[in-house]
Formats: structure tokens, C-alpha cells, sequence
């Protein structure tokens, strides 16, 4: 592998309970840069995402730069409402020491809820949270899966806003799933438009012309037919 | 050595170790899943009375069984988790019956603590130690793994290997539990204990510590209560955790 790249995928295909959920996707990821994840809902991206975690068995190649660190987002964490835990605890369930919890928190912009408890976080507040929690223990790359609801406008400006400065303070690589093409316009070096199989891959303003977004949405209405909710 | 204090002693090493693991259940929604286990138990634990070996070790096999059976009907069908719980816990108890004398299935239905050896004592309680530092040590692994089995992967922390070693605990900790409180009230055992602590806890550690206390103290005071009254022991227990539940509702968070 080129030494400037973070991952490489070729070929990748994933079956999951004897449904084809992708199809044939290649592209590479260098240092640094970010790489949107885009499709209409059930088009497979947060199974993508999951795949190059290795949560889900696939065929194709997978390749990661040697002992690199992850970090993964996840769009939402039902069942921690379960649990009495303070986000300091929560922090603690990965071997993360107080200090570096405190530092976390005030880069986020949350230093007052180290002792709140998780559960009662508003939905803004929590996904800052996974984002802090998935930085913690300094990975060099972010898996980012936005979630669809929950988090108002005003909130998820500031999310890839927070999201832009750690990035440019680490160096961090980006892998970020959104339905946002303004996201995808101002935040991102590199596309690809998902819709079980690639539809089309480049950077943003090559890619996003009218004719590419049709390409990709258009087929929205049939899929929605014919498809699962995404996984 | 008195009686009373070796049942005593027996009480709070189960109590305290079955409340600690019932809150990592509770987290998964997974606790009334010792209820079947204790059911399935009640095979074996006929089996222990009827040939006068100790009522864990008869129990044991059957709980291993137990998980093994329930792991694969989960695997195998889709069927919620309640209906393969009605299953077998139906199936423990008539398969039981076909063979328990009647005389005998009280204990094994309720449970009996109050007549417990030196020697049952001590095997209790080293096993209570060993799968109470099991448990602290699989706790904040297994419990990122019931928030999100996903992210935990993503941590790399090895899901089956953690996921067998608390099946492990269960299953110990329930052929333990049957011997306290019989085949029929082991899931209280687990489930209510961890409860109370979750309508009083704002956090982790009081969640494990009042977990344990509950466990605990419930056990004390039903065996102290079989002491004055000479009703069964099982239920007084079971009963007095569920007065503390009950109490834990006026003051919940």
C-alpha cells in the first residue's frame, strides 16, 4: 500500500442474511482527508461504515494502515438509558483517565457534565459525548455515522464545525456518513454516492453536478419499494 | 459451627455475588433469562435430593445445558426471547415432576439455606469470591458490550470471549442461587436486588454498590425472618427484596 494512504477497498461486497447490501465498491482514503459517505436511506452506508469496522463479514479487500487507531461514532446508543452512568464512568468503560476525560470535555464544549448523568444528556449534548468518547485514546481516524433525527439545525452546524477543528488540531482522517450536501460541499475532499452499488465517486464539485444527484436520488423512490429498513 | 451463621454466611456471598451480576443482566435486558436457567435447574436438583448430593452441583449441568439450548434458539429461530423463555422454563419444570417425590419439591421449587454444612459453606463462598472478581474484572467490557455490541467491536474488545466468560458467571451463580432460593424464585435472586439499585442510583458505583447491599441484606434479613417465624426461607428472601423494591419506588430518581 502507498505510504500516504490510511485504507484501501477493493472489490468490497457484503451479503448479510442472504441479501446483497453492496456491491462492488473500491476507493481509497488518504491521511488527512475526508470522505462523505452519501445515498438515500437503505442505500447501505451504515453497513459500509460497520463492514470496515469488521462488524459484518464481507468478500473483497479490506485494507487498514498497519496499527491504526479508530474511532467509531455511532448514529445512536439506545440501551445506555439502561445504566446509571456518569459521563465520566462512560469514558472509564475504555481505560480513559480522568484528566484526559476533563481535557475532552472542554474541547467539545462540554466541561460541566463530567458528573451528569449519560441518560439525561439532550440529544445535542450525547452525540458531542460519542464524538469525545470515540477521540479519546487519540485515534488517527474517525468513523462519523449521523444520525437522522434528534439533533436540530442549529446543533449540527456546530457538530461539523467541532468536527472540523479536531481535525485540522490531530490531523485526523474522516470517514463521515451524512444526508447533508451542504456537509458534504464545505467538509469534505472526496465522495462517494452509495446506492448498494457506487454510482458515481470523485470530489465533491465534479461529482454534485444536477445530472449526478439525479443519478443518485432519482432512484430513491424505487429502492424505497424494494428495500428493507437500513440496518 | 451454629447453624444460623453459616446460613448467614452463605446468604450474603450469594445475595451480594447474584445482585452484582444482576445489574450487568439488567443492562442487557437479559435478567429474567436466569429465570428459565433456574427452571431448567430443577431436573438436577431433583436428581441431587433424590440420590443426597449437594443441590449447585446437581443444578449446574442442566443451567450449562440450559444456555447452550437457549444460545441455539436464538441462533435457530426468530421467536422473541419470552417465548423461548415459556419454553423452557415449561419443559424444566414437567421433566422434573416426572421424578421428584413429592416430599422433596418444596426445597427444590423454594430453596432451603437453613440446613447448609461447614463444607457446603466454604465451597459457596470461594466460589461467590472467584466469580465476584470474574465479574469486576469482565464488568466495563461487558457492559460497553450491552450498551453497543458494535462500538465495543469497534474498540476491539473480543465479544465472544467476554460473552462466554459472563455466561459462565450466570451459570454458576444461578446453580448457587438455587440452592438459597429453589428453581422457581432464582431470577428474583438476580433481577430484583439490581432494580432497587437502579430506581436509586444516579451512577456507576452506586449502582454496584447498593446492588450487592440489596443482595445482600435481603438475604440476612429472610433468614433472620426464618429464624422467628419458621416460615420458608427462600421466599422470605425473595419477599424482603421486594419490599426493599417497593420502598426504592417512593424514592426513585
Amino acid at each position: 500500500m502507498k505510504e500516504d494512504l490510511i485504507l484501501k477497498v477493493k472489490n468490497l461486497s457484503v451479503q448479510l442474511e442472504g441479501e446483497k447490501i453492496l456491491e462492488n465498491i473500491s476507493f481509497e482514503v488518504k491521511e488527512g482527508e475526508v470522505l462523505t459517505i452519501l445515498g438515500p436511506n437503505g442505500a447501505g452506508k451504515t453497513v459500509l461504515l460497520k463492514t470496515l469496522l469488521g462488524i459484518f463479514p464481507y468478500k473483497g479487500e479490506i485494507i487498514w494502515k498497519k496499527d491504526i487507531k479508530i474511532g467509531y461514532v455511532p448514529q445512536r446508543l439506545p440501551f445506555i438509558k439502561n445504566v446509571p452512568m456518569t459521563v465520566e464512568e462512560f469514558f472509564k468503560l475504555k481505560d480513559v483517565s480522568k484528566k484526559e476525560t476533563e481535557n475532552i470535555l472542554k474541547k467539545i464544549g462540554l466541561s460541566e457534565v463530567l458528573e451528569k448523568e449519560v441518560g439525561k444528556l439532550s440529544s445535542g449534548q450525547f452525540q458531542r459525548i460519542l464524538i469525545g468518547w470515540a477521540l479519546s485514546k487519540d485515534p488517527q481516524v474517525l468513523l462519523f455515522d449521523e444520525p437522522m433525527t434528534g439533533i436540530d439545525i442549529k446543533g449540527e452546524e456546530s457538530i461539523y464545525s467541532l468536527l472540523g477543528k479536531l481535525k485540522k488540531e490531530r490531523n485526523l482522517t474522516i470517514l463521515l456518513v451524512t444526508h447533508d450536501l451542504s456537509v458534504v460541499y464545505k467538509f469534505s475532499d472526496y465522495v462517494i454516492c452509495l446506492n448498494r452499488y457506487p454510482i458515481c465517486q470523485g470530489k465533491p464539485r465534479e461529482i454534485l453536478t444536477p445530472e449526478g444527484l439525479e443519478k443518485l436520488y432519482g432512484q430513491e423512490v424505487k429502492f424505497y419499494q424494494h428495500t428493507h429498513q437500513e440496518l | 459451627m451454629n447453624q444460623l451463621i453459616l446460613s448467614l454466611i452463605c446468604g450474603i456471598f450469594i445475595g451480594g455475588t447474584c445482585g452484582y451480576l444482576g445489574n450487568l443482566m439488567l443492562s442487557k435486558r437479559m435478567a429474567l433469562v436466569a429465570g428459565p436457567l433456574g427452571h431448567l435447574a430443577l431436573p438436577g436438583i431433583a436428581l441431587a435430593l433424590i440420590y443426597g448430593f449437594d443441590v449447585s452441583l446437581g443444578a449446574f449441568p442442566f443451567v450449562i445445558l440450559g444456555i447452550i439450548l437457549i444460545w441455539l434458539f436464538e441462533m435457530r429461530t426468530r421467536l422473541p426471547m419470552e417465548a423461548l423463555v415459556a419454553i423452557v422454563f415449561a419443559s424444566g419444570v414437567a421433566i422434573s415432576f416426572l421424578f421428584l417425590p413429592t416430599e422433596e419439591a418444596e426445597t427444590a421449587l423454594i430453596g432451603d439455606i437453613t440446613k447448609v454444612s461447614l463444607k457446603e459453606t466454604l465451597i459457596t463462598a470461594a466460589l461467590c469470591i472467584l466469580i465476584f472478581i470474574l465479574i469486576k474484572k469482565i464488568y466495563s467490557k461487558m457492559l460497553l458490550i450491552n450498551i453497543s455490541e458494535d462500538l465495543a467491536k469497534a474498540e476491539k474488545v473480543d465479544v465472544k470471549k467476554y460473552n462466554l466468560l459472563y455466561l459462565f458467571a450466570i451459570a454458576i451463580l444461578v446453580a448457587l442461587g438455587v440452592k438459597m432460593v429453589g428453581g422457581l424464585l432464582t431470577a428474583a435472586l438476580v433481577a430484583i436486588p439490581a432494580s432497587t439499585s437502579r430506581n436509586l442510583s444516579r451512577n456507576l458505583f452506586q449502582y454496584n454498590f447498593l446492588s450487592i447491599f440489596f443482595g445482600a441484606l435481603s438475604a440476612i434479613l429472610g433468614i433472620s425472618l426464618f429464624k422467628l417465624t419458621s416460615l420458608p426461607s427462600g421466599p422470605l428472601i425473595i419477599l424482603t427484596s421486594t419490599i426493599f423494591f417497593l420502598i426504592s419506588l417512593i424514592f426513585k430518581k
